[in-house]
Order: structure tokens, then C-alpha cells, then sequence
């Protein structure tokens, strides 16, 4: 039998793999990159010509996997939480439509937002579309349950939702490995019209999806993951969900006999084997990472009856992550501590590595902009979003992925001027473009910079779908040649690009800046690469 | 047997190579592991912590209660004492006296080896130093390594095992550098505890 030292993402994608995938689709964002990059960097998939290119956005992913799975075959997609917004659209209509080849959508959760903008809980999703969910517990779990995940996915012609926190995506342990399974032949769907949502037909399949909701639940293949452990203790009984379960077993150890515990791992949650525990105990404490999923299930529209503790009363934080310390206080249990944090330790915040380009953009930015005061740039998420801490402090906004464009244009019809867009040329391609195309249509008085470092330099250097092509998109989406500027934000070039920030800025119109320079960590390792391979 | 470790440091000082070392040794010595890593935006420059578990029961938890440390291994004096609250009664510290500033309010160094001293369980050593000395200045990450390999319940030798596993494909040169920086580290900790 075969053992690898695997991060939970790493786990993931060599379960897909000896799973038999055919395609992995994904746009990379913390903590859920590293699945593409195994799958990328796999000797295995490259010699079976696995698809495994990155997507322009998590929605495109979506539907490229659900194309592959229309063909038969198994696909896996992937994403952070916020991610799952975007592809939303796509993921929820896939439950209507339902899946021919086995369907894996992998989102993992951020909770404590380590690098992240909010902590939704995806399996909230999971209920909104009605599918079944996994959530694994530890490795050597997340590794089963894939090859579970795609044959409970072909057995109800449902996508199936995979559920990781940060902490398993990037904690390493040893998984022992299966025998892998062939790729599943093309073949096209029995009912021609089974992925046509037409109203007539979407109002059929809801009614279908609605009834295997149901029928999930008592499917062994997610049901083996879930068991009750009966105790002695009448008083309180533990529900523990995922990865808590981990830190439950930290606190009480895995030879138990007191306290009845029931480990949830999949969902819609076993209502029989909750009974089970419920009828047993005086009160019942639940334990999950991220939102109180499973908890308010169970108190229930009017909240009364057994006693429950967990996140909505108090017993356990109502956000961030979970760790054995937090459970173990709920427990009642001692927490130890070592001494504190001396006050002298200062925060260390992130910072641009030394000579990004994105640095030279914002100095100039910061000189142009200075004589209208605060508050006209709107930012994106990536590496340049550290623009907003000091000494920079040079932007007003980061809401999402496009935000930048589109937020502009809304202050820019309100009347504010300049506004000012900066977004990335990752994010461009992700959601900055329609933006564009929104506000040369209604010719709105923005500037947009888009800071080109041509990769993705906040997840750690992957492939950029916009590189060497934002001109011909900008000049594409209508953007006038007059006001389309490409500048190299060097500190020998600082002068000259002020004065063309300054310049767009004062133009009623729509200006685009694109200032180009790679990313230092890529352009190193590209170096590295081409001296090693020469 | 187990040993519950704290990885500390900046982003790109070299941290993971120490938990990978690690990780391989323990392999090798059909050792339970578990290891958490910090990925993403807080690499750029900001502080970095892995939580490292070996046992020789399976693991649960994949991050170490607070006061249960039996080491923090840290390649930067400051960033040892931001998990202090981790460190058990009797846990080691083991540190780089070098300071990585890249912040304008970096406290003074003096009066962070001060508060390193006031732990009973201590040892600072300059490691660039001696990772220049053993022919590889980038080697200060191992060179802490193998400071601390006296409180890790491991063979030393499985982590010479490692290291040659782990660096064998940069060349015969690298791998020396870093065993030699290794042994220097040790050394010089059975020194200091004497
Ligand atoms: S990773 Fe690249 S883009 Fe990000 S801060 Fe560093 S140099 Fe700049």
C-alpha cells in the first residue's frame, strides 16, 4: 500500500485523480489553489492528458465541469468559499439539471478569514441547492470520501459538494492511497433533455431533486461517515461536525466511554442517528466549524425543548475558527496556557516584496491623485490590496473580485471625480471586464489601472488568462485607442506616469492605464527555471 | 512518544523546509504527523507559524493546544515570543538572535533577548553566522534545526536522512552545506547546555 505525506488539498487531488477525473477546473484563491497545482504538477495526470488549466473565474470553472460531466466523464472543481459566490449561478442550476459524469465542487472555507474577505459557511450552499455535502475530518478521510463523492454523484445524477476549512486544506499527514480506477468513457446523456432548464422541464426536475434530498440521506456511502458513540454520561451528549471532531477527540481521547458522541461528516445531517443522541441526553453541545449550520437545524422555529449549546448561545465563539483550547472550554475542561504575548512584540503586517511593481504604481497614483484629497480609489483583491495599510494607506475600497470597476463607475454617476479604479490583470479577466464593458457603454468618467503583473501574484504565481492581451480586450470592449495608456511603473519612469494618471484622471471619460511589469517572485523563478532547463 | 512543535519566522525564511525535514525524519521513523501551515497572503513579509505534531499514536488535532508546546523553534528572535501562550511549563525555546526588521516599530533586540532569557528553557544562537561559516548562508533555517533536534524524540541521524532526500536534487554541494550547518547547530546546543 502506497502512504504520501499530503496536504488536505494535495489529498483531494490525488483522490480525484486515482478517482479516474478526467478534467479539473479552478481559479485560484486561499486555501483551495493547491489542488490545481497537484493536479498540474502530477506526472499521472500529465500522461493521461487530465484537463487542468486554470478557469478566467470560479463560474467559468463551474460550467466547464459540468460540460465535461454532460460528456460522461468525472470532473472536479474547485474554489475558496467567496469563490462558490461567483460560480453560484452555475452550481445551483447544475443541481436542476443534475450531472451525467460524476461531479465533484470542492469549496473550502475560510474561517478566522486567515486571507479572505468574510467566512461563509459553503454548506449552506449545500442546502440552498440541495445536494448531498462532505465534509471530511481529517486527511485519510478527505482522500475516501472523493471516490465516495463521485459514485454517490453518478448514482443520484447530482453534483456533489465537498466541504474543507483552511486548516485541513493546509495541514499535512500521512494517506494511505487505494488502487486507482480507469477514466470513465464519453458518453452523452440518456434524456436529450435532461440539461435543458426550460421552464416545463426545470419545474419536473425540481420535483425530482426535491424527493433524492431525501433518499440521499440514507445512502451508505455518505452515512458510513457518520456514527453515533454512545457513553455513559447521561448529562450531555456532543455533536461534532468535520474537522471539530479532531479537536473533540484532542480533549476527551479516542477511547471514550463517557460522553456520547455523534461525528456528522456528511449532509442533509442524519435526522435518525440525531435522534439517537438527542433521546438519550439532557443537553446536547454541538460543535462545527464556521456558521451554526447543524445547530439551528435543531433548535428549531420556536427554540424550545432540549437544551442546546454551541455557537448561537454562547458556549462556543460565534465566529472564527475552532481549535482545542475553544473546545475544551466549552467542555468545561481546564485550558492551559503558557505565558503571554510580551507587550513588546509588534504586529508584521504583509507587505509588496521588495521592487513589485504594484509599489511604483501606487507612489505615482498617490502624487497624482493628491490635490483631490481622499477617498477616489477603488481597489480589487490581490497583492495590491496592501496598498490599503500604511505607508500607501491608498485605498478606499475592497469588496470583491471587479468591485474595483464597477464600485467606480456607481461613485462616478453619483458624482464624485476622479474615480479611480485599481485592479489587477488576474482579477480583469475574472470580473473586471464586464465592468469595462458597463462603463463604455454609458461612457462614465473613470480611470481604471489595471496593475499588471502578469500572473496571479497573490495565490502564488499562477498563469493569468489576461496575459499579453488586456490591450486588445480593453480596445475590444470599446475603450477609445486616445485614452488607452500602457506605462512601465518603474521609479526612472515615476514623473512621466504621473502625468499620465493625471492627465486620464482629468478626461470625462473612460481612461484604462495599463501598467505592466512582472511579478518578482514569478520573474525569479522563471529565471531559475530557464537557467536549470538550459 | 510525542512532540509537539511551533514553527515560527517571516514569510519566505525558510520555515517549511524545516517542517518538510521534519516530516520526511518522521516518516522514516513510522511516526503519526500532523502539520499545519500558514499559505497565502500572509507570506509576504508577515509572520509565519506551523504547528508540527509527532506521536507514536495517531494525531487528532491538527493544531497544538495552548501550554502544550514542548518547542518553539523560531528563525527570528521576535516572531519566538508571539506563541509564547503555546509553550508548555517545561517546553524549549530555541531561536536565531538575528532579527528580520521589516517594520518601522521593531522593538529593540536587546530587550527581546531579555525576555528570551527569562524563560528557563532557552537558547539563542546567531545561525547566519554559522550557516556562513558552514559554507551556505541561506543554511540559518537548519542550522536552528539542528539547535533544537535535542528536544525532538527523533534519531539525529533520521534527520540527516532527511535532508539528504529533501536537498539531493539541488547538487552534492547543497546537501553538505546543510549537513554541516545542521551538525553546527547541534553542537553548539549540546555546548550551551552544559
Ligand atoms: S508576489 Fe509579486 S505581485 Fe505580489 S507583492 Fe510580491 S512581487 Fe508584488
Amino acid at each position: 500500500m502506497k502512504k504520501l505525506l499530503l496536504l488536505g488539498d494535495e489529498a483531494i487531488a490525488q483522490a480525484a485523480l486515482d478517482a479516474g477525473l478526467s478534467g479539473m477546473y479552478a481559479y485560484p484563491g486561499t486555501p483551495s489553489t493547491e489542488i490545481m497545482e497537484y493536479i498540474q504538477s502530477s506526472v499521472d495526470a500529465s500522461a493521461r492528458n487530465v484537463h487542468r488549466t486554470w478557469s478566467a473565474n470560479e463560474k467559468t470553472a463551474m460550467e466547464a465541469a459540468l460540460g465535461m460531466s454532460y460528456a460522461g466523464r468525472r470532473a472536479m472543481v474547485a474554489m475558496k468559499h467567496v469563490g462558490l459566490n461567483v460560480a453560484a449561478d452555475g452550481f445551483i442550476n447544475s443541481a436542476m439539471t443534475g450531472v451525467n459524469g460524476g461531479l465533484v465542487v470542492v469549496s473550502a472555507d475560510d474561517p478566522s478569514m486567515h486571507s479572505s474577505q468574510n467566512e461563509q459557511d459553503s454548506r449552506f450552499y449545500g442546502k440552498f441547492a440541495m445536494v448531498p455535502c462532505f465534509e471530511p475530518s481529517n486527511q485519510q478521510e478527505a482522500y475516501e470520501m472523493i471516490f465516495d463523492a463521485f459514485e454517490t454523484s453518478e448514482k443520484y445524477k447530482l453534483p456533489v459538494l465537498f466541504r474543507i476549512t483552511t486548516r485541513l486544506a493546509h495541514s499535512r499527514s500521512s494517506v494511505t492511497l487505494r488502487d486507482a480506477i480507469p477514466e470513465k468513457k464519453l458518453s452523452l446523456p440518456v434524456d436529450p433533455l435532461q440539461f435543458v432548464l426550460l421552464p416545463s422541464i426545470a419545474r419536473r426536475k425540481y420535483k425530482s431533486l426535491v424527493s433524492s434530498y431525501e433518499e440521499v440521506k440514507f445512502d451508505i456511502r455518505l452515512s458510513k461517515y457518520n456514527h453515533f458513540k454512545d457513553g455513559s454520561n447521561r448529562e450531555l451528549g456532543i455533536i461534532a461536525c468535520g474537522i471539530a471532531h479532531n479537536y473533540l477527540i484532542e480533549n476527551i481521547g479516542e477511547s471514550n466511554k463517557e460522553i456520547p458522541v455523534l461525528k456528522i461528516s456528511t449532509y442533509p445531517f442524519p435526522k435518525d442517528l440525531i435522534k439517537d443522541l438527542t433521546s438519550r441526553c439532557r443537553e446536547v453541545l454541538v460543535l462545527e466549524e464556521g456558521a451554526p449550520v447543524v445547530e439551528e437545524s435543531l433548535r428549531g422555529i420556536l427554540d424550545d425543548g432540549m437544551k442546546i449549546l454551541g455557537r448561537l448561545d454562547g458556549t462556543v465563539p460565534r465566529d472564527g475558527e475552532l481549535n482545542p483550547s475553544i473546545v475544551a472550554r466549552s467542555l468545561g475542561l481546564p485550558v492551559e496556557s503558557g505565558r503571554d504575548v510580551p507587550s513588546l512584540v509588534k504586529m508584521r503586517p504583509p507587505s509588496f516584496c521588495k521592487g513589485c511593481g504594484h509599489s511604483d504604481v501606487f507612489n505615482s497614483l498617490i502624487e497624482a491623485i493628491k490635490p483631490y484629497g481622499q477617498g477616489h480609489v477603488f481597489s480589487d483583491i490581490g497583492c495590491y490590496t496592501l496598498a490599503a495599510l500604511p505607508p500607501y494607506s491608498a485605498i478606499n475600497s475592497c469588496v470583491d473580485m471587479g468591485a474595483s470597476v464597477t464600485m467606480a463607475i456607481g461613485a462616478a454617476d453619483a458624482g464624485l471625480h476622479p474615480s479611480v479604479a485599481v485592479i489587477g490583470d488576474s482579477t480583469f479577466t475574472h470580473s473586471g471586464m464586464t465592468g469595462l464593458l458597463d462603463a463604455v457603454v454609458k461612457d462614465s468618467s473613470i480611470t481604471v489601472i489595471i496593475s499588471d503583473n502578469s500572473t496571479t501574484g497573490m495565490t502564488g504565481g499562477q498563469k493569468s488568462q489576461a496575459t499579453g492581451r488586456l490591450e486588445q480586450i480593453c480596445l475590444g470592449i470599446g475603450v477609445s485607442p486616445d485614452h488607452m495608456h500602457l506605462i512601465t511603473p518603474l521609479r526612472k519612469n515615476h514623473e512621466e506616469n504621473i502625468e499620465v494618471i493625471k492627465r486620464e484622471m482629468e478626461y470625462r471619460g473612460v481612461s484604462v492605464i495599463i501598467a505592466s511589469r512582472e511579478c518578482i517572485q514569478t520573474a525569479t523563478k522563471r529565471k531559475k527555471d530557464e537557467s536549470a532547463n538550459a | 512518544m510525542k512532540s509537539d512543535i511551533i514553527l515560527s519566522g517571516v514569510g519566505g525564511q525558510g520555515i517549511l523546509s524545516i517542517a518538510a525535514t521534519i516530516g520526511l525524519a518522521a516518516v522514516d521513523n513510522n511516526l503519526y504527523l500532523k502539520q499545519a501551515e500558514v499559505h497565502g497572503m500572509s507570506q509576504r513579509g508577515g509572520d509565519v507559524q506551523s504547528h508540527l505534531r509527532l506521536s507514536d499514536k495517531p494525531v487528532a488535532s491538527d493544531l497544538i493546544p495552548f501550554g502544550s508546546a514542548d518547542l518553539i523553534l523560531s528563525v527570528e528572535p521576535m516572531e519566538s515570543l508571539r506563541y509564547l501562550p503555546w509553550l508548555s511549563k517545561t517546553g524549549w525555546l530555541v531561536t536565531n538572535s538575528n532579527p528580520f526588521i521589516n517594520i518601522p516599530d521593531y522593538p529593540d533586540v536587546d530587550e527581546i533577548l531579555n525576555e528570551i532569557k527569562a524563560i528557563k528553557n532557552h537558547i539563542i544562537l546567531d545561525a547566519d553566522l554559522i550557516a556562513k561559516e558552514s559554507g551556505s548562508a541561506r543554511s540559518g533555517n537548519i542550522v536552528i534545526l539542528g539547535a533544537a533536534s535535542a528536544f525532538i524524540d527523533m534519531p539525529f541521524s533520521s534527520l540527516e536522512v532527511a535532508i539528504r532526500k529533501l536537498f539531493g536534487r539541488k547538487g552534492q554541494d547543497i546537501v553538505d552545506a546543510n549537513l554541516k550547518a545542521l551538525n553546527a547547530g547541534r553542537k553548539l546546543s549540546d555546548a550551551y547546555r552544559k
